[in-house]
């Protein structure tokens, strides 16, 4: 196992970015879902990898990896909320689409 | 046995940002999702490479089994039609020109003038996020107070996943309750 640490962090950043620019720049409701959920993977792997490369005997280093567990158990419970909110919304205003949905802004 | 694993990371790190980018960068909604299958048991690969099987195992049954399958019923389901080209707002714009400064800022800061100092690498022979043992040991140990509230999480989600997910108050509430539904 010669791959450094920094090799994971910089495909980790790689996935938060992608995600990050993606809930900016995309207009679909589900896309920016998806990339919302993207952000939250790059920083999975970010947190595995450190808690993996910083782990000795002393000292287990199990938080991190107990964390991922929360984030991902959480990232599910955000999906069908959100999901179910997008379901709703196209119910009403029969889009998904963020650049027609400004009630407020009208 | 080295070299092995050398590839392995290479290729399961350009699949997971390979894919990432197409989910953000596909048309139509069922290809992006499907993209997103592909991200996410790349990231599970990386998982396993960095010997946390269990989390590996985790993220492809909630990730790439139930997040993509909801994602899949909801976008079957809306009936979406294919997105049309669309130029982003002004605001979004801006902020993205200002994320992609700040990034390149950042890179450079990392990688050009001060760095980030040494990472450590003060990894043990042996690798304890491999075993579920571990996990469970710390779950109901250490962490039960978290473990409580994330169940708790969970029901709440669900009971507001029934309640977002119910017919509009608009067309329930005059005929069900009268007068007396305030909407």
């Amino acid at each position: 196992m010669s791959i450094g640490l920094d090799s994971y962090l910089v495909v980790a950043g790689l996935v938060f970015v992608i995600g990050f620019f993606g809930v900016l720049l995309r207009r679909n409701t589900l896309i920016v879902l998806m990339g919302l959920e993207l952000m939250l993977n790059g920083c999975n792997i970010a947190l595995v990898a450190f808690s993996r490369y910083h782990a000795t005997p002393a000292n287990p280093m199990m938080e991190g990896n107990l964390f991922v567990f929360f984030i991902i158990t959480v990232a599910a419970a955000e999906v069908a909320v959100g999901l179910a909110i997008i379901v709703q919304l196209f119910r009403l205003r029969q889009t998904v689409m963020l650049n027609e949905l400004q009630l407020l802004k009208d | 046995m080295t070299g092995m694993s050398d590839i392995l990371f290479y290729a399961f790190a350009a699949i997971t940002v390979f894919s990432a980018f197409m989910v953000v960068c596909s048309r139509n909604p069922v290809n992006a999702a499907l993209f997103m299958i592909a991200a996410f048991v790349g990231a599970a690969a990386l998982f396993a490479l960095l010997e946390a099987f269990f989390l590996a195992a985790v993220q492809v049954l909630v990730y790439a089994g139930a997040v993509i399958v909801l994602f899949l019923f909801i976008i079957m389901l809306l009936d979406v039609e294919r997105t049309r080209a669309l130029r982003p707002a002004l605001v979004s714009l801006a902020a993205s020109a200002a994320a992609l400064g700040l990034l390149v800022v950042g890179v450079l800061w990392l990688f050009a003038w001060e760095g980030a100092g040494p990472l450590v690498d003060a990894r043990g022979s042996d690798a304890p996020a491999a075993l579920a043992r571990n996990f469970g040991y710390e779950l109901f140990t250490r962490y039960l107070l978290p473990v409580q509230v994330t169940g708790f999480l969970l029901l709440v989600a669900m009971i507001g996943v029934i309640h977002i997910s119910k017919r509009p108050a608009r067309d329930t509430a005059a005929e069900s309750k009268g007068e007396e539904a305030n909407p």
